[in-house]
């Protein structure tokens, strides 16, 4: 059991003494690899005998319906986009990541809310109004930051799901085309992230290496920390 | 004072006027007939509504039928609905030059989600991208009397809207006035802190909209605000319906 640590005032009504578990956090830019790792590190845990449960943005009940259709959309303001995923953030946290926790589980968390400041801050909001806003958030004992340079992250989502509006910043104008957009949009993402790293201490792991070169490395950070206290 | 005040002032073209209060203050009806004054006027006047984003509706719903929500998660869905009101709405319209008029703000917010026991100092961040209005209203009224407004005008009373969620009491009816008295000391506090007008909405509704008018008036003072080129012509007794417009469309979804 290990001292609970939140980034501003937590859940000042609900009040959490301890948790067991562990949360490890992989960020990263899209198209970086993070859902191939955490399922490569899913099976890995579990072989190795741990409780684990997964987790990642947009996939919150509550939300996922309205956030999916208005992403459908072209009224989605960039305040509104921060709070809607920060509704959907939210109750991951409070309903499935703390519970989990609690319970002893390994967590497994593709992104956070790192990744949200990220485009916020691309998308011009206040830096700091975009870290305030989050302080409800549960400390990690580790995250990962998975961090590629934008061939590589090309290569990968040619050979992968393909360009997309939102992850080529298009709602921001951005570029007139996807491929543009997607290594400006990118770029700035991974500027913002590099900033993080340093003052949220992100242990950063160099992507542009092959998945299994990729998946070692992890395996050694994590592994530290699941000896401690354990 | 709880938290930092930290609304910006607008400097913007419009005016944003407000009305705050717990449920049965009676603020709905005195910004309904503040709208039709100032429309009768001539003026260009936009009307927004607590919880009306149609982006959000559906997850509000679905969050309420299925009591899904926590404290943090029912507030920050409200600023996503606020957020979506004001970066199409509102915040566009006032920069026009158009006298906003808001049926709750965040201080709503401020006084509901601090009452459910979230952060003060977190929620006025969380708002701190909208802007201190030119008038804020508070329909204050004793407790007793909001209760039984509120009581003889509908069947029964919602799961959050009595304050279910915070497990104050198993009664509706005892929940309610326990979760609206927290709610009227948050009001309270922030008279100061955010320059209310006090409003006793214990007097009549004609005497209350005739204070309003004159606030409304003093503010509007020496202001010109976004020209309407529909203004109805005073007096004409055949007018034709007024167009509708980008104004109106919401008012009336």
């Amino acid at each position: 059991m290990k001292e609970v640590s939140f980034y501003g005032s937590g859940f000042p009504y609900r009040p959490i003494k301890e948790l067991g578990g562990k949360l490890i956090v992989l960020e990263g830019t899209d198209g970086v690899g993070r859902s191939t790792q955490t399922g490569l590190l899913r099976h890995w845990l579990e072989a190795e005998g741990y409780a684990v449960a997964d987790t990642g943005l947009r996939r919150s009940p509550l939300t996922q319906p309205g956030l999916e259709a208005a992403r459908q959309g072209h009224t989605l303001g960039p305040l509104t986009m921060s709070l809607f995923y920060a509704t959907d953030f939210a109750d991951r946290l409070e309903n499935l990541i703390i519970p989990v926790l609690k319970a002893g589980f390994v967590v497994l968390s593709d992104r956070y809310f790192y990744s949200i400041i990220a485009r916020d801050v691309v998308r011009g909001l206040d830096p700091q109004w975009a870290r305030d806003s989050f302080g409800y958030a549960l400390k990690p004992d580790i995250v990962l930051y998975l961090r590629a340079e934008v061939p590589t992250l090309i290569s990968r989502i040619v050979h992968g799901r393909g360009f997309n509006y939102w992850e080529s910043g298009m709602d921001i104008g951005i570029a007139n085309n996807l491929y543009d957009g997607y290594c400006i949009y990118q770029s700035r993402l991974i500027e913002q992230l590099d900033k993080m790293a340093e003052e949220y201490g992100f242990i950063t792991i160099d992507a542009n290496r092959p998945v299994q070169a990729v998946n070692e490395d992890l395996k050694g950070r994590i592994r530290t920390i699941l000896d401690q206290n354990s | 004072m709880k938290g930092v005040a930290v609304l910006r002032s607008g400097d913007y073209q419009g005016k944003l006027i407000v009305v705050e209060g717990i449920d049965g203050s009676g603020k709905s009806t005195q910004i309904d007939l503040l709208y039709k004054w100032l429309q009768s006027q001539g003026k260009s006047v936009y009307f927004s509504e607590w919880n009306s984003s149609a982006l959000v509706k559906g997850t509000t719903k679905l969050g309420k039928s299925e009591k899904m929500f926590t404290p943090t998660t029912f507030s920050l869905l409200q600023a996503t609905d606020f957020a979506d009101r004001w970066e199409n709405f509102m915040q566009p319209l006032l920069k026009a030059g158009v006298i906003v008029l808001a049926d709750r703000f965040a201080f709503t917010a401020f006084a509901r989600d601090v009452a459910r026991g979230v952060d003060p100092t977190w929620v006025r961040n969380l708002y701190s991208f909208a802007v201190q209005p030119d008038l804020v209203f508070y329909f204050r009224v004793p407790l007793d009397v909001a209760v039984e407004r509120i009581l003889s005008g509908r069947p029964k009373l919602k799961y959050y809207e009595a304050g279910m969620d915070l497990g104050l009491s198993d009664n509706k009816v005892t929940s309610f006035r326990l979760f609206q008295q927290r709610i009227i000391n948050e009001y309270d506090e922030m008279v100061n802190e955010f320059n209310f007008t006090v409003m006793n909405g214990t007097e009549s509704v004609e005497k209350l909209q005739k204070i309003v008018r004159q606030h409304v008036k003093k503010t509007l003072q020496g202001w010109e605000g976004l020209p309407n080129p529909l203004a109805p012509v005073r007096r004409s007794h055949h007018r034709k319906p007024p167009v509708k417009n980008a104004l109106e469309k919401v008012k009336e979804e």
